[in-house]
């Protein structure tokens, strides 16, 4: 069947299953939009800025398991985008992304709006295309939606120049995706998942470290029956919250730079350390060589770069999570039948009443006031009120990490959170997103001053394509994150935080046809926060919180997690904390 | 992991057959940019296969460092396949084109030394030669070094190329090969080509 280039695409993403892509236009992607102006089933969401339309698809995609789509024009268009490529590579996320191109005839001649998109996107993706010839475009969006969303998942980059999606061009789809430079490993060696198995029955200290790998392959509930089965304790990374619920009796919640004392301690007393579908962060390990050092490291991850990159893995398994996860239950199951010692019994019994005592001497903990509002409270609020079932959005800041710790995680693809890359401004757009996949359901995007302002004119399409994300901003005038640093790390030299004040978040709200509303004392956030949830339209709630509050446990950069500064320091810990500085 | 409490950073010949593709290339050289890994030579050439071509490697680093590399080449799309043939038993050999200073009292000295190193002469002029020589790296480096003293103009070098011994199918791995005993500043020893 023959039709023009950019017919071609549309009937592509339908048959790739595809019922919403988040766009905007502009000269090189016009035939597109020309297509779209009466075609059926496609339904296109018109962003503000094109790094909202990849933001977007990533919020489609983590909370629905499917590849997200956004389609933009060339140039500064494409240029945009690249800020949510590379978030989504570095969380590996799958979508695919479409810009425009000049024509090919005019590749290479500095012709208007035009850049080298592929030369720009390809670190930022897992893979790119350059279309120069109609008949393969439909071939190149099988593969490029393969490539996102098998193996490790991640960003697929699709350049169209003018010309091949204005003629006219035979429609080839193959039935079955084949190539022969890529062949991912879903089943983990037998033999090592055997080995694992022996390590983790006789292990006296084990813990499981999982992260986002579990939640995109699906494989939280084999996750629960290895936990419970076992009775290992499990933390999870910033991208693996909600891959175990967070009231589990097992849970330690999160690990790393702002993790909990007890899942940090127990990381680092550990004998037997199981990472699932994590990558050792250096957020996550803080200095290497003193990251659980006595324990024997098991590495289940589906990409073998991943593995022995920052640490020295001692039983790689390269697999899907959950094919490995369900083999490995299988595997313990058996073991479990010998005998186990009666040493690991006693060990066992003794690393549980540790790890309940370290829980016991620092749970996560905050100063109540009556007179300013605490924002770890908001987040208890919002988790109180939506009862953990509303799909929870964050900026990037301090209130991301307040969102972390204290947001009571039930399920998983109800997270989203820019990980790796940490986007500022990654809140809005994506929840955005995932309101557009779940009409009629929860979406909060939780978010700070500093974060918001830089996606807020995404309001308008949240208005405009009735979106009714709710934002809560913890709004502290500054930037917190930074000031937190400059406080602990850098004497108290506070420079280029500010934000005193403006915009005024409610009129800002209003003027885009959203509901703003505004809290100052801790009586009223219950309250507001209840009118938020009960409102039908976008609203924004500006909560005033307390300016010198901060993100506690943390270890400074390039410390050992077991340095965690646990309450707001005195001098002597600010000195030790700056001499330890040694990353970034 | 490149805090070397592995094995003493050496070098290593790495052969990639990659999709004869638009890009290929610059994905190639951009991990390698983007890890900070440094390129000592690349090579790249058409296969048996048209659709695939064969890249020679040659990078500088520690095991962990090397491992992560092809760990990373492996992961590129385009990447088919990868091997380490440092370890493997495996022959290299990379073509030099010298423009080399010939002062009437040095051209003597100058042919002898392409003879015994099975250099050709490529161009000539009353004032230069231009020679070209194949080898590996000790043989072409000992050339250069007895030429400089003539004043070496120009060197252009191909980067190199490696390919393994024996027939494709047989198991290739063997003891590690022998250094050749070698003194760098003695010109007697620096004269074999083989």
């Amino acid at each position: 069947m023959k039709m023009s280039g950019a017919r071609m695409l549309l009937e592509c993403l339908k048959r790739e299953g595809v019922d919403t892509i988040f766009g905007l236009p502009g000269g090189a992607v016009l035939p597109i939009y020309d297509v779209l102006y009466d075609f059926e089933g496609l339904r296109h969401i018109l962003v503000r800025q094109e790094a909202a339309a990849g933001h977007a698809a990533e919020g489609y995609s983590r909370t629905t398991g499917k590849v997200g789509v956004c389609l933009v024009t060339s140039g500064p268009a494409a240029t945009n985008l690249v800020t949510a490529l590379q978030d989504a590579l570095m969380d590996s996320i799958p979508i695919v992304a479409f810009t425009g191109q000049v024509p090919t005839h005019l590749i290479g001649n500095d012709a208007f709006q035009e850049a080298d998109n592929v030369g720009i996107t390809r670190p930022a993706t897992k893979h790119n295309f350059l279309v120069k010839d109609g008949k393969d475009l439909g071939p190149i969006i099988r593969e490029a939606f393969h490539l996102a969303s098998t193996g490790r998942p991640g960003p697929v980059h699709v350049d169209l120049p003018k010309d091949i999606l204005v003629k006219e061009a035979e429609l080839i789809w193959p039935e079955r995706v084949h190539m022969r430079s890529y062949n991912p490993n879903y089943d983990g060696h037998p033999g090592q998942i055997k080995k694992a198995a022996r390590s983790i029955v006789r292990a006296k200290r084990p813990v499981l470290y999982v992260g986002g790998g579990v939640i995109s392959s699906d494989a939280h509930a084999e996750l629960l029956e290895l936990a419970e089965l076992t009775q290992i304790p499990v933390t999870t990374t910033l991208m693996g919250l909600g891959a175990f619920p967070s009231a589990h009796p097992l849970s330690l919640e999160m690990l790393g730079m702002h993790g909990t004392y007890y899942a940090n301690m127990a990381v680092h007393h550990s004998d037997v350390l199981l990472a699932i579908g994590a990558r050792f962060d250096d957020r996550v390990t803080g200095r290497v060589d003193a990251f659980a050092p006595s324990a024997e490291i098991v590495h289940v991850d589906i990409d073998p770069s991943s593995i022995s990159k920052n640490i020295k893995v001692d039983v790689p398994i390269v697999g899907d999570c959950r094919r490995v996860l369900r083999a490995l239950v299988e595997a313990v199951r058996e073991e479990l039948h010998a005998e186990v010692p009666q040493a690991v019994r006693e060990g066992r019994k003794q690393w549980q009443a540790q790890i309940a005592e370290w829980r016991e001497k620092f749970p996560l903990r905050y100063d109540w006031t009556d007179d300013v509002i605490k924002p770890q409270y908001v987040v208890q609020e919002v988790s109180r009120l939506t009862g953990g079932e509303a799909f929870m959005v964050t900026g990037v800041g301090q209130h991301q990490m307040w969102a972390a710790q204290y947001y009571r995680f039930k399920h998983p693809r109800m997270w989203c959170t820019s990980g790796g890359l940490g986007t500022m401004g990654y809140g809005l757009p994506t929840a955005m997103g995932v309101q557009a996949a779940h009409p009629g359901r929860l979406v909060v995007n939780v978010d700070g001053d500093g974060s918001f302002a830089m996606n807020s004119q995404e309001l308008a399409t949240c208005f405009t394509e009735h979106l009714p994300v709710k934002t809560v901003i913890m709004n502290n005038n500054g930037h917190g994150m930074v000031r937190q640093w400059q406080r602990i790390i850098y004497k108290e030299r506070y420079c280029a935080i500010d934000l005193p004040g403006i915009p005024d978040w409610v009129k800002l709200a209003e003027a885009y046809g959203c509901v703003g509303l505004r809290v100052t004392r801790p009586s009223e956030v219950g309250p507001a926060i209840e009118k938020m949830l009960a409102t039908p339209a976008p609203v924004v709630l500006d909560v005033i919180v307390d300016k010198d509050e901060c993100v506690f446990p943390m270890v400074p950069a390039g410390g050992a997690n077991t340095d965690m500064i646990l309450v707001a320091p005195t001098r002597e810990v600010r000195e030790k904390a700056a001499k330890s500085q040694t990353g970034f | 992991m490149s805090n070397g409490n592995g094995v003493e950073p050496r070098k290593h010949t790495i052969a990639i057959l990659v999709e004869n593709k638009f890009g290929v290339l610059s994905r190639v050289a951009g991990l390698f940019s983007a890890r900070g890994y440094n390129i000592e030579s690349l090579s790249v050439g058409e296969t048996l296969d048209p659709t695939v071509s064969r890249m020679t490697i040659v990078v500088r680093g520690d095991e962990f460092v090397i491992e992560q590399v092809m760990k990373q080449l492996h992961k590129l799309i385009d990447v088919v396949k990868v091997s380490d043939l440092t370890d493997d038993s495996h022959v290299q050999r990379e073509l030099v084109l010298i423009r080399v200073n010939a002062e009437p009292q040095h051209r003597n000295e100058i042919l002898r030394t392409a003879d015994i190193f099975r250099a050709k002469v490529i161009d000539v002029t009353p004032s230069s030669f231009v020679l070209e020589a194949t080898g590996d790296e000790g043989k072409l480096e000992a050339l250069i070094e007895l030429l400089r003293p003539m004043g070496i103009q120009e060197i252009v070098r191909t980067g190199k190329v490696a390919i393994a011994r024996g027939p494709k199918t047989r198991a290739r791995k063997t003891e590690p090969a022998q250094k050749r005993p070698r003194v760098p500043d003695d010109p007697r020893v620096v004269g074999f080509a083989d």
